[in-house]
This record gives structure tokens, sequence and C-alpha cells, in this order.
């Protein structure tokens, strides 16, 4: 069974089409790579597979229960036990420390921890700096937290937009390395990127562009896939 | 079990992340809790005025003069054994007494010139009569006060040595007369009827009349409310036999409406105030919010549900509310306390309910004010709050 499935998924703002029938299969576990210019449809398509908009037309089946008419609150309890996201920004609370942000993924989730918290801290090697605020941390380590926090509820499926836009190759290569590991473990990885070396450590990639699935690629088999074929596992 | 430590825990987190943000964000919380802290002085400060004004204005008032006379009913005088009675009935928690003062009318005789003369304590007189003006000294015992007019028909001076002679005729068919001698103290110049008037202890009087005890008039100074003067006047006519209480009606009307239009004049004042604070405040909790349109963005992206984004902003507001109510609670007190020795020139009654008072009303406005932003703000869409947008 799929963990994600978007069948003839469209999504306009008024005449401007974002998404054209997009159809995508996504297996528990697998790592998609999305790609794509600017204003082809990468960020609309994250919106949707992570509840933070719904389509046009369409269906998106996440975890077994159709996400796209549900309303505002459905959407919320989708978002806090389903998914985590990672920010290209990071996007944490200025004015809590570290473990703080991370705190709060939980007390939006279920129970704040801190101790849980501490430790996701020292997972990705802030355990020393889980008392500072975001201010006190460089890019690398603010994207660290952000990750930890992604992390912290077990989510099904891990969004990450641009995740090392923002960072130093050093960053780059430590935040990587935490997908791998992830994706070792069995985490279902979405990557949003520009890069085509992040793109290719992906068990597969989609290439978007004016809102359509363009050409698909399969870096296990290193081989690339026409549009429309169905990906591994199939669209059941 | 595991629910009671989750709703704690979930508590704690709720409280941890409202004072975070009162703690960390300084600069923007200082300027919020100015706004509501100056909305709270203002407030308690012009409430402590205007509970307090007809206090203040009252005996402001009371420098008219009398507002209460007591005179004989059925009997030629009152007996001074009486007096005590009287202020009890007066002064019975209806009023502020200001003063009081009894007089025994006698006319006398300077170089054979009749003279009305009254018989008071001196120190009584002052207290009722603030506004007596005299050139000289206030007499001892002795001496006398002599109105503008008698000393100038009969050309009297202070220092001067002076008779008064009393006949015993007019009342007990005797010609007799007896003299005292007094000296004068001084000149009473009122421009009203005192003018016309020998002012001195009614010890001397009696000692010139032999009259001992009789008294004319009762003279009240009372701060207070016409309601309360009618009160006052029915207790004197229960209690105390042979005597009749009537307010001074002109001065009581005056005091009344001047009142009446003061406090009017401050409510208004206090219900503009309280729509600006709100205003005030309003306006800056909706720059606080949308300047974190970030954050709640964030927070919604995270799970959060638009009731939660509302509760913990409201919890902000709210304590900020409760802190600068507090603040201003207080620093009202003192604000209305020096308004009231610099206008009235006497300190204020302290009333520290108004600091809960205070507290209560701002975080009640804050709430009001917070909610509108707040609520647009939790219904905004995640996605384009995180793209910048």
């Amino acid at each position: 069974m799929n963990l994600l499935e978007l069948r003839g998924v469209t999504k306009s703002y008024g005449d401007v089409h974002a998404l054209r029938d997009v159809d995508l299969c996504v297996e528990p576990g697998e790592w998609l790579s999305i790609v794509g210019p600017s204003g082809s449809g990468k960020s609309t398509m994250m919106n949707i597979v992570g509840c933070m908009d719904s389509p046009t037309a369409g269906s998106v089946v996440l975890d077994g229960v159709d996400i796209a008419s549900m309303n505002a609150s459905g959407l919320a309890h989708a978002r806090r036990n389903t998914i985590g996201l990672i920010f290209q920004k990071f996007h944490l609370v200025a004015h809590l420390s570290a473990v703080e942000n991370v705190m709060v993924a939980q007390y939006y989730h279920s129970m704040p921890d801190q101790a849980e918290a501490l430790a996701a801290l020292a997972r990705v090697g802030l355990g020393e700096r889980a008392s500072h605020l975001p201010s006190q941390l460089s890019g690398g380590e603010q994207q660290r937290v952000c990750i930890a926090r992604a992390l912290i509820n077990y989510p099904k499926l891990v969004l990450a937009d641009e995740p090392t836009g923002n960072l130093d190759e050093a960053n780059e290569l430590l935040v990587l390395d935490f997908f791998r590991q992830l994706h070792a473990d069995g985490t279902t990885l979405i990557v949003v990127t520009h890069d085509p070396e992040v793109a290719a450590l992906g068990d597969r990639q989609i290439v978007l562009n004016h809102g359509r699935i363009v050409r698909q690629i399969d870096n296990r088999a290193n081989a690339r896939v026409p549009v429309a074929l169905t990906p591994p596992g199939g669209l059941s | 079990m595991a629910v009671e430590n989750s709703g704690a825990s979930r508590r704690r987190m709720y409280v941890r992340m409202v004072l975070r943000s009162l703690s960390r964000r300084r600069s923007r919380v200082v300027i919020a809790l100015l706004a509501i802290a100056i909305g709270a002085t203002t407030l308690t400060g012009l409430i402590s005025i205007y509970t307090d004004i007809p206090r203040q204005m009252g005996r402001e008032l009371r420098s008219y003069g009398a507002n209460l006379v007591v005179i004989p009913d059925g009997k030629p005088v009152i007996d001074a054994n009486v007096l005590p009675a009287l202020d009890a009935a007066v002064g019975d928690g209806d009023g502020d007494l200001v003063g009081r003062a009894a007089y025994r009318y006698e006319t006398v005789t300077i170089n054979s010139q009749p003279v009305s003369a009254a018989g008071t304590d001196l120190d009584d007189v002052r207290a009722v009569r603030p506004y007596w003006q005299v050139s000289g000294a206030w007499p001892q015992a002795g001496e006398i006060l002599v109105g503008r007019d008698v000393a100038d028909q009969l050309g009297l001076a202070t220092g001067e040595s002076v008779t008064l002679a009393w006949s015993a005729g007019k009342k007990q068919g005797s010609d007799s007369d007896s003299t005292d001698e007094f000296t004068v103290s001084g000149v009473l110049d009122t421009g009203g009827s005192e003018d016309a008037l020998v002012i001195l202890e009614r010890a001397g009087l009696e000692g010139l009349t032999g009259e001992v005890g009789a008294i004319d008039v009762v003279e009240y100074s009372v701060a207070t409310s016409a309601d309360q003067m009618s009160a006052i006047v029915t207790r004197i006519t229960e209690s105390t036999p042979g005597v009749a209480a009537s307010p001074v009606k002109r001065l009581a009307r005056s005091e009344t409406t001047v009142l009446a239009t003061l406090s009017s004049l401050l409510l208004l004042v206090t219900v503009i105030v309280l729509a600006l604070t709100m205003i005030t405040v309003a306006t800056t909790m909706m720059a606080v919010v949308a300047e974190r349109r970030a954050e709640i963005g964030l927070r919604k992206a995270l799970g959060a549900e638009n009731r939660s984004i509302i509760g913990e902003f409201l919890g902000e507001g709210m304590a900020l509310g409760a802190l600068g109510g507090l603040a201003g609670g207080i620093a009202g007190l003192g604000f209305a306390q020096v308004v009231s020795l610099n206008v009235f020139s006497r300190g204020i009654a302290t009333d520290w309910t108004l600091v809960p008072i205070a507290v209560l009303a701002s975080v009640a406005v804050t709430a009001v004010a917070c909610i509108v932003p707040v609520r647009r703000a939790a219904y905004i869409e995640p996605a384009i709050v995180l793209r910048g947008e």
C-alpha cells in the first residue's frame, strides 16, 4: 500500500494552473526528490502533500485517508500526526530556545516531553546547544533544530523544501547524512530541491514543469522512466 | 493518569510559551505594556478622583459658610445643653462635619449707640466662616472684633478700648445698665451683614448680660449631599425637641449643581479615556500580531488548530493586560494623589480595591482588543505566510 497517492490533482489560482492533472504515488520508506524550475509547481505540490493547501480537483490519499476534501481542522490533524516539515528558511520561533522549538511540535501533537526533545537534539548533534535561541545558532544548527522538530513525533512522511538551500557545504553534507540515516531507518522522504546532487540521492526523482510531471528518474535502477509510467509500487 | 500528565504537561508548556514570549520579546512587550499601563493609570486615577470628588469639593464648598441652621422652635432660645445632642445628630455618619458655631445675639450700646453683639466661640466661627477677613487679630478674653460698618460708624480702630453697655431694662423692666471694658482686637470686613456686628466670646457676652446657656442660632457646616442633609434635618427634628433645623437651600442647591456637573464631566472624561485606551491597546496588539504572522503560520504548519492559536495569543494578551493593569492601577492611585494635592490641596483616600479592578478591566480591554487581530491571524494560510507573502 502506498503512503501517498495523488490522482488527477489540479490546482488553479484563477486562470493560472499551478498543477495539472498530476498522478503520483510514494511508497512507505521511499525517498522521492522533486525537481523543476521556479514556477513549475513544486511548492504547490509540497503544500498539497503537506496538508497546507487543498487541490482544485483530484484526490490526495495520505496514509489511507483522502485529504483533498478535508476541512481546516482535519488538515491540521493530518499535519501534526503524519507529516514532519523541514523548511529552507528553518522557520524557528525566535523567542523559544532550541529545545523549546522542538517541544512546540510535541505540544501540538500530544504531550511536551523535554527529555525526549533533548534526546532528539542530541541525535542531530545539538545536545550542548539546546538552551540557545535561534539567533545564537548558525544556519546549519538551525536547520538541525528544524530536523529534530520535524522528527520528534515520528512522522510517517518527512517533507523537506530546499533543505540545503541556505547552508554551506559542510552543513549541507551533515544534513544529507541525516536524510540518508532517516531513509535507512525506513522514513519516507519527499525532498524538493534545485540541486541535482541532492536530487540524485533519492530513490526516485520527478521533474515538474508548468504544473506537470515531465520526467521521472529511478535512481535505484539508474534509468529514465517515461512520463505516466507507473512508479515503483504502482498506483494500486 | 496518562491523560492527566498530558494535560499538566501541555499546560506547563502553554505557560512556558507565554512567559518566554513576554520575557524574550522585551522591546515589543514594553511598548504594549506601556500602552496598557498608561490606560490603567489614567483610568484608576480618574475613578479615584471621580469617587472622591464629591467629598473633596464638598469640603471646598464649605468655605462658603454654614449650610445648616438650627433655631429655637416654640421657645425663645436654645438651651446650650442640647448642643452635644445636636452635634451627635449632625455627625451621625451621614456627612463630614466641618464645623459648628453657636451664637447668642444681644443689642448692646457703645457710646450710647445701639449695636448688635454676637457672642460665640471664636474658634468655632473660624471653622464655619473661613471667609472672614480680619484686620488685626482674632479676639481673646476681654477683646472684641468689630464689623467694618460699626468701626466706621463709631470711629473705632484696632487697639482701642471700648465700653459695652447692656440694659436689662428692656427685658426685665429695670433701667440699670451693666458695662464691661473691652479692647478692639481687629476689624471684621466681610462685605455682608456681619460688618454691622460686634463679635466676642460668648462667655464675655454672658458676663455682660448675666444670662448663661442661651443660644439663638446654631450654624453647621457639613460636607454632605442634598439627600444626606435631609436625613440630618429629620434626625435633629426627631432627636431634639424645641429646635427647628433647616438647610441653607441656596447653598445646598449650588453645591448639588456644581457637584453633579463635575461628576458628569469626570465620568465623561473617564469613558473617553477608556475608549481611547481600548483603541490604543487594540492598535498595539494588531501590530504585535501582524509582526508574528510568520510564527502563526509556522505553528499552523506544525498542526496547531485555530482555537489553539487564538488561546495562545489571547493568553499573552491577557497576561500583558494583567501586568499593565497592576502597574497602571498602582500608578493611578499615585496619579490621583498628585492631582488631588495640586488641585484640592489635600490628599485623596487611597482605595486599594481599585487595583484589582484596574487589573480586571485591563485584562478585559486587552482581550477584546486582541480578539479581532488574533482571530484574523489564526485564519491565515500557513503556506502563504511561510513563503513570506
